[in-house]
């Protein structure tokens, strides 16, 4: 379909700032496995510290560009499926709020005054800039949600007994989960944390900062992943030659979501104090119930791909799999959604193992952690991030893809990489690597007397992994800013690829509805979260003042 | 609606998840693992000391601060049981004793417990995990076990 010049724009300028400060994240991701790894020995390289670089990765790789592309492709999704255009106000809105709040917390990250990491966990304490920036980034994208509420609502008054498309329903609960999650960490930032960082308040609590994080944290990997899903269900079998085997079951993954997203945060505070372990059990077997729509997400999307595989004449019991379209320039966005499919199998059961509560004692904030998440947000996540970008440019500008081999073999070079670099720290980490650490300074340093020799090799894949991922980016940053800067020539259009169900679906009224799904949801928080937050406020013997990274003493208030 | 293939899965990933919660409830009844100990916060924590109750049972009061854990050094003989207990007294820090399934955060305004039987001899690191400012790879500590007379 056609759309307006403005929407083109916005929509090209919201895929264009995260990929570009993504160099900047990727670097980071380099030099982090050559610290790690103990090639130098050193606190920073071209005057960036560490830590700085740790922060910067986090921030940019897994808050900035996850809610840019998600605000983009909510758009794109919206208007193609709709057939209606975003309001021009709240959409201009929403992306100058993104992008300055983004320039205000890389300005404080850059200057080197928010060396706190993504996690922010008080009372270390960051430049109020980049606390504000993160709250504008985040109020931004709020604002192009409240105006598909309002183009949702609207249509569905003129289609009462129209089913909502799939991939509708899978945006509007993506960022209903995504509102009601932030407006958390929204209250930890602009009320515990913003008047605390400009000295108006003395002290904070930590573990209710804490808590009101990760009622944000863990339901952000949902809305990482939900567009990734909604290309899953709604593009992949178009893409692999068949059908989707059923809508049905993908809607109900959805409003599963929609439902457990939130209530299982406490999953990554095992180890924390002042929260009782009831609470953190509950939280933990809830976890369990959230994994259940990738189960059948699971299924779904290989009985589709069997059945696209077998029309396109596979035989026998496995070798079908071989039969679909791998390696192909003119449907790179199967390599790019397939290479993430293949990644979150072991992203997804690494997850169960460190929500199974006292295993997580295991590797509680080792290297196994970012070693799982590499293969879930870095996986499935990033390359659908990365694929859609491009595929979303190529249409949006009218241009044809640079280098269009290079594009393909992206996704693979890509998913190498990251077995080998997570294999790497998730055996380290059941060495007890610790994550987060300039390990080259001391515990893999041999000339420090904190050596380490169990994590070289463990560290050393690592960085081989991390190198081959380091290639793969590189290889679509040239994709992708190629394109971006040849000649149109062809009508900009977007022209998403739309799967076929096998199965006809029929409109069951409960799963085209959001009401009753909203209060189920509010009260399964309520029930969780009530303890949690209470725990934490009754439990906690004493705030805390706010300290600098680089200083054991803490800030001084000025009177 | 959802064709019995579907059901099937449904079915089966339910069962699979009931698999794994058994095997929680299997290892925090038998197996005795479980998550920290949740205890009220009162000033006395803010002490770090080892304690001996009785001939093989032990208390280890760490205070963790920027960029180091007190006590650096406990000596514990082997096969004694140990009562951690881990506390903060500025940022965030993280406790890990390699080679044990010990692994606590020590938050400000907060304790942690746990308890651990050291039944072979050795010198144990504890490695602080969770980001505490520029000096953070260098904080750690060490459980000596067996330590022939102190």
């Amino acid at each position: 379909m056609q759309v307006s010049r403005f929407l083109r724009n916005t929509i090209l300028v919201e895929l264009f700032v995260p990929i570009l400060l993504l160099t900047v994240g990727i670097y980071h991701g380099l030099m982090q496995v050559i610290y790690r790894a103990g090639v130098i020995h050193q606190a920073s390289v071209a005057k960036l510290d560490y830590y700085q670089g740790l922060t910067l990765h986090g921030v940019i790789n897994a808050v900035v560009l996850t809610t840019f592309f998600a605000v983009a492709f909510g758009h794109a999704t919206i208007a193609f499926y709709l057939k209606r255009e975003p309001n021009k106000k709240a959409t201009a809105l929403s992306m100058w709020l993104m992008v300055i709040g983004t320039l205000l917390a890389a300005a404080a990250m850059l200057a080197g005054k928010a060396s706190v990491l993504y996690t922010f966990y008080p009372p270390l304490k960051a430049h109020p800039a980049f606390y504000i920036g993160t709250a504008m980034l985040i109020i931004g994208s709020w604002v192009a949600f409240f105006d598909w509420v309002t183009i949702y609502l609207e249509w569905k008054k003129e289609n009462r007994e129209t089913i909502t498309p799939l991939a509708v329903i899978g945006t509007l609960i993506n960022f209903t989960i995504w509102f009601v999650c932030t407006t958390a960490v929204a209250y930890e930032v602009l009320v515990l944390l913003v008047p605390w960082s400009l000295g108006l308040t003395p002290t904070v609590n930590v573990p209710l900062a804490r808590t009101l994080f990760w009622f944000f944290g863990h339901a952000l990997v949902y809305f990482w992943l939900l567009p990734s899903y909604i290309m899953f269900y709604t593009m992949l079998p178009k893409l692999a030659g068949g059908k989707l085997y059923s809508a049905t079951a993908g809607r109900i993954a959805f409003f599963l979501f929609l439902l457990l997203s939130i209530p299982i945060g406490v999953h990554h505070q095992f180890g924390d104090p002042s929260i009782g372990r009831g609470v953190k059990l509950s939280q933990s077997l809830l976890t369990f119930g959230v994994a259940l729509p990738s189960f059948i997400t699971a299924f779904t999307l290989a009985a589709s791909l069997e059945y696209a595989a077998r029309k396109r004449g596979a035989k026998g019991l496995y070798s079908w799999i071989w039969k679909l379209p791998f390696f192909r320039r003119d449907v790179f966005l199967f390599g790019y959604l397939i290479n993430g499919l293949i990644l979150f199998i072991f992203g997804g059961l690494t997850g169960l193992v460190l929500a199974s509560y006292s295993l997580n004692n295991v590797v509680h904030n080792t290297a196994f952690i970012p070693g799982h998440f590499h293969m879930t947000v870095a996986g499935p996540v990033f390359l659908a991030i990365l694929g859609m970008s491009i595929f979303l440019l190529q249409q949006l500008s009218g241009k044809k893809i640079y280098l269009p081999t290079l594009n393909a073999i992206v996704p693979y070079l890509w998913t190498v990489g990251v077995i080998i670099f997570s294999g790497g720290l998730m055996w380290g980490g059941l060495m007890g690597e610790p994550r987060r650490t300039n390990m080259g300074l001391t515990y893999l340093n041999p000339a420090s007397e904190q050596y380490h020799p169990y994590w070289v090799i463990s560290s050393m894949l690592g960085l081989a992994g991390g190198g081959i991922m380091f290639v793969a980016g590189f290889l679509y940053f040239i994709s992708f800013f190629g394109t971006l800067f040849s000649k149109r020539t062809m009508e900009p259009a977007i022209d998403l690829p739309v799967s076929d169900t096998l199965h006809e679906e029929k409109r069951i009224p409960i799963f085209d509805t959001f009401k009753p799904w909203l209060a189920v949801m509010a009260l399964i928080i309520f029930l969780s979260y009530l303890p949690a937050i209470s725990d934490a406020l009754n439990n906690t013997g004493k705030k805390a003042p706010p300290y600098l990274p680089a200083d054991p003493t803490p800030v001084v208030q000025k009177k | 609606m959802i064709d019995v293939f579907e059901k099937r899965v449904i079915v089966t990933a339910i069962l699979v998840m009931g698999l794994f919660i058994l095997a929680i409830f299997y290892a925090m009844g038998a197996r005795k693992a479980d998550v920290t100990e949740c205890l009220p916060y009162d000033k006395t924590y803010e002490t770090a000391r080892v304690e001996q109750l009785d001939k093989s049972t032990y208390q280890i009061f760490y205070v963790a601060r920027m960029w180091n854990f007190e006590p650096s050094v406990a000596y514990i003989p082997v096969g004694s049981e140990v009562d951690l207990f881990v506390t903060s007294n500025d940022v965030v820090h993280g406790f890990n004793i390699y080679n044990k399934n010990v692994n606590l955060m020590a938050v400000p305004g907060g304790v942690t417990k746990t308890t651990v039987k050291f039944d072979e001899p050795g010198v144990y690191k504890v490695v602080c995990h969770e980001y505490c400012g520029a000096g953070h790879q260098n904080m750690q500590a060490e459980i000596i076990v067996n330590y022939p007379k102190k």
